[in-house]
């Protein structure tokens, strides 16, 4: 079972029944729970959309896109249903909060959802969590079973005259289909290859209708925004960055764990305060903001507030606020390695610049990080990490590439040091098994 | 597919499958879910387990391999009845992945993908598992271990032997069914 964590500058907002035994309707009906719903029902989907796009919520998957205007994209009449897709496909390194919404608060991504589909006039709502999570799945499909058992779910929610299914779905393993055209395509039965955009989901998505396609974290945030009021939640966060996020700090930290903090929250402070401080006292030598996918950060770039705007005006990104804090004993060029060994996993082989790409990063970094680099190899990393970018259908080339230019930028010196047949000076896994 | 007594799998397998193939507005969507269910039973996509997967559905093998294919979890050959996982990426490298997982090199005596002599035992090394706060991890089929130290892998491996009934010459008769649901 994961360990729960707890922090006094924590605002427990999302987190709030975490630990309480809300899996069980009965408890989560007793914490407050399906009021949201009920209280959408009866104000509608223009006060709903009005009520997200007040609260400042923005996407909790990595994008940052604000939720309120995504649901407005949805054309009113669609002659195809309409449907809501939970992204639970949790697969950024570094991230593991979705887990912990899946495993301690299932209803309140079912409630979330019963939201999204009053707000746009979807009928039904699909749940997809990563093939890695069945425990939680059971978790959720035990959830939605209780749900359609007290009339929360089925043709008649609430004792209304408005209907509401929600399908549970499982992945088998793969990255890419946290991407949501991919993701797309994997509920449908194939391969989760990105569709090329537009048309958007909000116009075609899932079986050719509206879509709209939500991360988990955002869906799990929605009652909580209407039960507090969409003012009320976007003063916790800072401007045009509203409420709070589960930050999942992980790496080397005293404390590693699932905090959840206001957004623009100091990220020095995040490390040093909350999580305790770099593990065993050493020094910090580098920190990954968002995500596997978000450029590294420096010990002096590092005193921000974690929001989308200000990560993104210190050079990187929020992303999925999976932090991981890297200490001075750690070889960044094996670091680099391990990262674009995932990404060249992960290509689902589509687009060739992220193919080709994410394959020819893997072989010159393992080659520098076994000594036997050369010099314009350095030039040659960021050279394709440069010829990545915004060419590729969906964003995991950018994802690949832009952690590299990163490591490479602010790193070059240490790079250096492993050409001319060096020894890497910190290495324990000089042969890094290839997975 | 109304031919149960004609599966090869067990009587609540296939009722799970009907069930699936009834479930989404098209059914194409239970492929993905079905494969994986399939091989939780069967322990691995046999030619068989691809053939009746593709007639519920009412596709062709070809397209069922091709999606079959693209996803890690899904396998073509058998792994042992207890698959471990461990996870070496960024969060979990940092804290001991690596050390875990050749702990777990040397106690099983194989390497990536390779399964034990009984059986018993496959080991991986995966990509991020969804654990990173709680590092290092590894999962056992579904079930996870966190914040793990080398030393505690013996007894990891000790408590699946245990529950395989596997006796000291490693010799098991058992099937996937009684225990892919840890």
């Amino acid at each position: 079972m994961p360990r729960l964590v707890s922090h006094p500058d924590e605002v427990k907002i999302v987190s709030r029944r975490f630990g309480q035994g809300a899996a069980k309707i009965e408890k989560y009906i007793e914490l407050g729970g399906y009021e949201a719903a009920k209280k959408c029902l009866a104000q509608g989907s223009d006060w709903i959309i009005d009520e997200m796009k007040t609260s400042g919520l923005r996407g909790r998957g990595g994008a940052g896109f604000p939720t309120g205007m995504k649901w407005s994209f949805v054309p009113k009449q669609s002659a195809k249903p309409k449907y809501i897709l939970v992204n639970g496909d949790e697969s950024e390194p570094g991230t593991c909060k979705d887990h912990l919404i899946f495993l301690h608060d299932p209803h309140a991504v079912i409630e979330g959802t019963i939201i999204a589909g009053l707000a746009v006039g979807a009928k039904m709502g699909f749940i997809y969590l990563r093939g890695e999570y069945r425990y939680l799945l059971e978790i959720m499909e035990k959830a939605v079973a209780d749900a359609y058992a007290k009339g929360f779910l089925g043709k008649k929610i609430f004792g209304s005259d408005t209907e509401f299914e929600i399908i549970t779905q499982t992945g088998a393993g793969a990255y890419e289909v946290g991407e949501e055209s991919a993701l797309m395509e994997s509920l449908e039965g194939k391969r989760g290859v990105p569709r090329i955009k537009p048309p958007f989901p909000a116009v075609v998505g899932l079986y050719g209708g509206p879509t709209v396609i939500n991360n988990a974290e955002t869906i799990a945030t929605v009652p909580h925004v209407i039960a507090m009021g969409g003012a009320a939640f976007a003063a916790v966060g800072t401007p045009r960055n509203g409420g709070t996020r589960l930050f999942g700090i992980s790496g080397h930290v005293e404390r590693p764990g699932v905090y959840e903090l206001p957004m623009g929250y100091n990220l020095k402070r995040m490390i040093y305060e909350v999580a305790g401080g770099v593990k065993g006292g050493r020094g910090l030598k580098a920190v990954v903001p968002g995500g596997s996918s978000t450029p590294v950060l420096l010990p002096d770039e590092i005193d921000i507030g974690m929001d989308f705007d200000q990560v993104g005006k210190a050079g990187s990104m929020l992303g999925s606020a999976g932090v991981v804090v890297i200490d001075d004993q750690t070889c960044i060029v094996e670091f680099a390695l391990r990262t674009i060994s995932f990404y060249q996993h992960e290509s689902c082989g589509w687009c060739i610049p992220c193919r080709e790409g994410t394959d020819w990063l893997k072989k010159s970094m393992t080659r520098l990080h076994a000594g036997f680099g050369e010099y314009k190899d350095i030039d040659n990393i960021q050279y394709l990490a440069e010829n990545m970018l915004g060419r590729t259908f969906c964003p995991l080339g950018d994802a690949a590439a832009m952690p590299m230019l990163g490591f490479v930028k602010k790193f070059r010196k240490e790079f250096e040091e492993h050409l001319g047949g060096k020894a890497c000076p910190f290495a324990k896994h000089v042969d890094l098994a290839v997975v | 597919m109304s031919n149960e007594t004609m599966s090869l799998f067990s009587p609540k397998l296939a009722a799970r499958l009907d069930v699936l193939a009834a479930k989404y507005p098209v059914k194409r969507s239970a492929l993905v879910p079905m494969l994986l269910y399939a091989q939780d039973e069967v322990g691995y996509l046999s030619d068989a387990v691809i053939s009746e997967v593709a007639e519920r559905i009412g596709i062709t093998e070809l397209d069922v391999r091709n999606v079959a294919t693209y996803y890690s979890m899904l396998r073509f050959k058998p792994a042992g009845k207890f698959n471990v996982q461990v996870c070496t990426n960024i969060s979990c490298m940092l804290r001991g992945g690596y050390e875990i997982y050749e702990r777990f090199q040397q106690e099983l005596g194989v390497g990536h993908k390779g399964v034990t002599a009984d059986g018993v035992f496959s080991l991986e090394e995966v990509e991020c598992i969804g654990a990173c706060s709680w590092a290092p991890a590894i999962q056992v089929n579904y079930e996870f271990h966190d914040e793990l130290t080398p030393e505690q892998v013996p007894g990891i491996l000790a408590g699946y032997r245990g529950k395989a009934g596997v006796s000291s010459d490693g010799s098991s008769s058992q099937g996937w069914k009684e225990t892919n649901h840890a």
